[in-house]
């Protein structure tokens, strides 16, 4: 074991100094949410006065937030589930079926991990109303599908490639089905990656804010990212109702974060290693 | 039915529902930004004009793309070396075995999660209301001006919120790849007498350069593509002193109408971030070492 000397203990010091000074701007905007107009301009840094919930009473039923975040939720959760089953099934044949199709498949899958969002922006509107899922939920799911299989499959594919052929044969030979070999068998080995991809993509597809903005217009299916973006641009020079509104846009994400954070940054950085 | 009837159809039950999705988000709209680039398209009317490359001439003749692109340039050079350097020197800090190490790794990496169109709206607040308040407290004039009113401090605004929100993402990949090194290494070269720079410099940095690769990679084409922020943060603005190319092809495809010269702008744009990242990588990859 390494000594705890004087220099380290100084050095944590300093380390949590600047880890606060780091933090601070989400410590005021939660502090200041509290506070009535004039005291935002007047005294930013002080703690509220009293503890007054009447910006967050306003924010609430102006930003219509119950439906707002049940949007964002069904279409993160939605998405995510689709997204690792077609990913790791389509994942699974390939691999298990090596030949000239899957490597040309993969191949051009896993290329379209290049392409910025923005390139394909234009003629995906184009798209997205020929085929009805403008402004509509389960259009926009199934946008997400598509977007997160080059990730997934990515993933998935490193993984699968790793997992010792035996058991699968073995389900063969008891009569058991392609279906029934993959979904009891293979799927459930698969858990590490499918947390990692699952963390990767919620993350994303919660915060995104192009596609719903290109996708959605009517206010009963916004998200949190956009109904937001609405809201500020309507709010902004009042600071009590802004900072009330960006407070309640970041708290869903941020209990998340403080619930699973070791699963968040490790499937990140494992993530991040593999890709 | 035949086996072998029977095996591409087990093959394409696993396989085409991801294919389908895919086509139809991704294969179907790149071709159709390659053949728009070569039209001229207002995106209502129902007739379209091909115009060969005269998009393409055209943009690299027009100021406000050439602008964006030197923005953009200046932007992701200034980033990856930021958020590079920066969360190295953090993740190598907090290798130090601190007690506090976890909570400082948690705090650090928090805007990570946090989505960059809310980032951005949190800093207008502290450009505009919170520097305001620290200026009339302390006078120090680093907090005088609204960052966000003047060309060169709103782009070194974008710069630092950039950053602050990606810093802690490539500190936990630095983190990963640091506590990787064999510690009889380190150890060794205590005994050989080597300086701290030495042992970072020959030792630590070549046993990580995967990190360092990867790294470089995340940050550049993130860099590139950031949007949000640049909307929620500045819009583009003062003067369109900030607007970086993603932004350019929003505004001229859905606010100006310019569906072939927006187009024209994607797919450019599409060339250079597959380049300058893939060119990267291939670059940086040579340098690695096998353990």
């Amino acid at each position: 074991m390494e000594k705890y000397t004087a220099s380290k203990f100084f050095t944590e010091i300093i380390m949590i100094a600047l880890a606060i000074l780091f933090i601070a701007p989400i410590y005021l905007v939660f502090t200041n949410a509290f506070k009535s107009y004039n005291e935002v301009l007047n005294s930013t840094a002080s703690l509220p006065s009293a503890l007054s919930f009447d910006n967050f009473v306003k924010v609430w039923e102006q930003l219509n937030f119950p439906v707002v975040f049940m949007n964002t939720l069904i279409i993160t959760v939605v998405s995510v589930a689709g997204i690792l089953l077609i990913s790791s099934m389509a994942s699974y044949r390939l691999v298990r079926s090596p030949g000239k199709v899957s490597n040309i498949l993969f191949f051009i899958i896993i290329s379209a991990m290049i392409i910025p969002f923005q390139t394909m922006m234009i003629p995906l509107v184009k798209v997205a109303s020929d085929f009805n899922m403008i402004d509509s939920i389960p259009g926009i799911i199934m946008m997400y599908f598509g977007f997160g299989v080059p990730l997934a499959v990515f993933l998935y594919h490193g993984f699968i490639k790793g997992i010792p052929l035996e058991l699968e044969e073995a389900a063969a030979i008891d009569g058991c089905g392609p279906f029934r070999t993959f979904f009891k068998i293979v799927f459930p080995l698969l858990k590490p990656i499918t947390t990692t991809i699952g963390i990767l993509h919620t993350l994303w597809v919660w915060n995104d804010f192009l596609l719903p903005y290109l996708m959605l217009s009517s206010p009963e299916n916004q998200t949190i990212s956009l109904a937001s973006y609405v809201y500020f641009g309507q709010y902004m020079t009042q600071w009590n109702y802004a900072l009330a509104a960006l407070t309640l846009a970041i708290i869903p994400v941020l209990i998340m974060y403080l619930f699973l954070q070791k699963n968040i940054i490790e499937g990140i950085s494992a993530g991040a290693v593999k890709g | 039915m035949t086996p072998k009837l029977k095996k591409t159809l087990i093959y394409l039950s696993f396989v085409l529902p991801a294919l389908i999705f895919f086509t139809l988000v991704i294969i179907i709209p790149f071709s159709q930004a390659i053949i728009y680039s070569f039209q001229e398209w207002n995106g209502i009317s129902a007739s379209t004009k091909w115009v060969g490359l005269d998009n393409y001439i055209a943009l690299f003749s027009d100021k406000d793309f050439i602008s964006s692109l030197w923005i953009t340039a200046k932007f992701v050079i200034l980033t990856v070396i930021g958020v590079n350097v920066t969360g190295f020197l953090l993740a190598l800090v907090l290798n130090k075995a601190l007690k506090s190490r976890n909570i400082l790794r948690t705090l650090f990496f928090m805007p990570n999660v946090i989505g960059s169109l809310i980032i951005g709206f949190i800093w207008q607040f502290i450009f505009t209301q919170v520097f305001n308040q620290i200026y009339g407290s302390t006078g120090w004039s680093f907090f005088e001006i609204n960052w966000l009113t003047l060309p060169d401090s709103a782009f070194y605004a974008l710069v630092l919120v950039f950053s602050w929100q990606f810093v802690g993402y490539v500190m936990v990949i630095y983190l990963a790849a640091l506590q990787g090194v064999p510690k009889e290494l380190v150890e060794s070269s205590y005994i050989d007498g080597a300086s701290g720079w030495d042992r970072l410099r020959y030792i630590v940095l070549p046993l990580i350069m995967p990190a360092i690769t990867i790294s470089t990679f995340l940050a550049a084409a993130e860099a590139f593509k950031m949007y949000d922020l640049n909307l929620s943060l500045t819009n583009g603005g003062p003067f369109n002193s900030t607007e970086m190319l993603a932004l350019q092809i929003y505004q001229e495809a859905f606010v100006n109408n310019q569906y072939g010269f927006g187009s024209a702008q994607a797919v450019v744009f599409f060339m250079m971030v597959a380049l300058i990242t893939l060119g990267q990588v291939a670059l940086m990859k040579r340098k690695e070492v096998d353990m």
